[in-house]
């Protein structure tokens, strides 16, 4: 296959950045879209020039670390696919493709097509803790959890935080992330004593990170590599409401006794 | 009240106002139509409607500056979010494809903008009849016959009622969204609410100009 690709070159977070074409004259159907930029970086590289810049881990669609906007579509065409999960197959000779990185004001571009997602485990850490007792293991199923709700749990849970979300939403919102990680603590027995306080640090930390706010369109659910539900936007909104509204308010300083 | 502050200041809180604004509009908009359709009923029937509605005197008031309220933060939290949504995204994609979103969906802001001319030109022209002078002697049923008469005024409400529809189609499928209710046993209907209030409101107010352009109702 011959392809010819528009890729976003920026040297650092702080210099300009442009599409830059390159051609790619010898692409094998058969190999994954990291494997096709491999391929064209080692032509960089023999060439003398710098070769383009992107984040990859697994390549087995587990980790969250890669990225890129295909053709404007978060990790590429392909449904329910990572971009390193992606194969060459899906297009065809000819083809022109604009590769970009995420684009957010809360995921700034380190370089090239390599943006800074830590602004995600920002809003995890926010999430704190949830409460476990100390002392010896207990029976396994003591605590039983319904069918459908372990379901919905591992469901919210499959979020690997690559940002896809972020990347697809118009408004750059984390709102799919942010309840997808809301979520699976939240539907289970061992997540409830902090699930109020959970829903209002993560939601808090998520609008001082920057990101924009939902509107509703589901481009994000669309783009999705693991398929997380707008469901749980919902059900976030909801958790958030119940605890501004109905929750005890601020949380008292950690300590038992009184004060 | 620190709590407050800090939930209206949240993108869920601002989402949350503008939800429960819209829905608070919808209800004086159905209720509007439902009003409006007396017209069909004849001359009598939609005149006394309205010498009911104003022998309301102060009552009527309340519900116009309730409603006013309603408009104005709606249109407040709307442009905060949406400030800080442009913010959010400094950068635009050199190539961007929408893969779910929908054209009434993507042009909230243009169907708000233009709808909020129109509404500014109905209270001028209807409600405090600046537009034409000549009406304040006249039944509402005269007023309306005389007005709609003209292809460009019965022109300008359709347009004005069909960018209603639009907004609507959207708005209110995802209010429910934004205030947490989403089930799979019933979002088949919440999807669908949105877009069948669009069309019946829509096609319900247009009835009116059409059925006086066409010399229905006389």
């Amino acid at each position: 296959m011959k392809l010819k690709l528009h890729v976003w070159r920026q040297k650092n977070a702080k210099t300009q950045g442009k599409m830059v074409t390159y051609d790619a004259p010898n692409v094998s159907p058969h190999m994954s879209f990291l494997e096709m930029l491999d391929v064209v970086n080692e032509d960089l590289i023999a060439k003398g020039e710098e070769p383009i810049a992107f984040e990859h881990d697994c390549r087995e669609g587990i980790c969250g670390s890669c990225s890129l906007m295909i053709n404007g579509v978060a990790h590429g065409p392909q449904k329910a696919t990572t971009t390193c999960q992606l194969h060459m197959r899906t297009f065809k000779d000819g083809d022109e493709i604009y590769i970009e990185p995420w684009r957010a004001k809360a995921f700034p571009i380190i370089k090239d097509l390599v943006v800074d997602r830590s602004a995600f485990d920002r809003i995890i850490q926010a999430g704190g803790y949830v409460s476990v007792n100390a002392g010896g293991a207990q029976d396994a199923n003591c605590l039983p959890v319904p069918k459908d709700t372990a379901d919905q749990a591992m469901d919210a849970a499959q979020c690997i935080g690559c940002g896809a979300c972020v990347a697809a939403c118009k408004n750059a919102s984390a709102m799919l992330f942010t309840s997808a990680k809301v979520s699976h603590l939240g539907l289970l027995p061992q997540g409830q004593p902090e699930r109020q306080r959970r829903a209002l640090n993560m939601v808090q930390q998520m609008d001082k990170e920057g990101f924009g706010n939902c509107t509703n369109q589901y481009e994000c659910e669309a783009v999705c590599p693991k398929e997380i539900s707008v469901r749980f936007i919902a059900r976030m909104n909801r958790d958030y409401l119940n605890a501004s509204i109905c929750g005890s308010g601020p949380e008292k300083k950690a300590g038992g006794g009184e004060d | 009240m620190s709590w407050f502050k800090q939930f209206a200041q949240s993108s869920i809180g601002a989402k949350s106002a503008v939800a429960l604004t819209g829905l608070a509009m919808v209800g004086f908009v159905v209720a509007h139509l439902s009003g409006n359709l007396l017209v069909f009923a004849g001359r009598d029937a939609i005149n006394g409607y309205s010498e009911w509605l104003h022998s309301k005197g102060a009552l009527l008031w309340v519900a116009r500056i309730g409603l006013l309220a309603m408009v104005g933060l709606h249109i407040f939290f709307t442009i905060k979010l949406n400030l800080h949504n442009k913010d959010a995204r400094p950068v635009a994609y050199v190539k961007k494809t929408y893969t779910k979103a929908k054209p009434t969906s993507r042009s909230m802001v243009l169907s708000g903008l233009v709808l909020l001319s129109y509404i500014v030109y109905h209270l001028a022209h209807l409600t405090f009849r600046v537009t034409n002078p000549e009406f304040a002697q006249l039944d509402v049923y005269t007023m309306l016959i005389s007005s709609f008469r003209s292809p460009m005024v019965s022109l300008s409400y359709i347009v004005g009622m069909v960018l209603l529809g639009a907004h609507l189609s959207h708005g209110v499928t995802s209010l429910f969204q934004t205030l947490g209710l989403n089930h799979p046993k019933y979002n088949p209907i919440i999807r669908a609410i949105g877009p069948i209030l669009g069309v019946v409101l829509a096609l319900g107010f247009s009835s009116i100009p059409v059925s006086v352009l066409f010399g229905l109702v006389q």
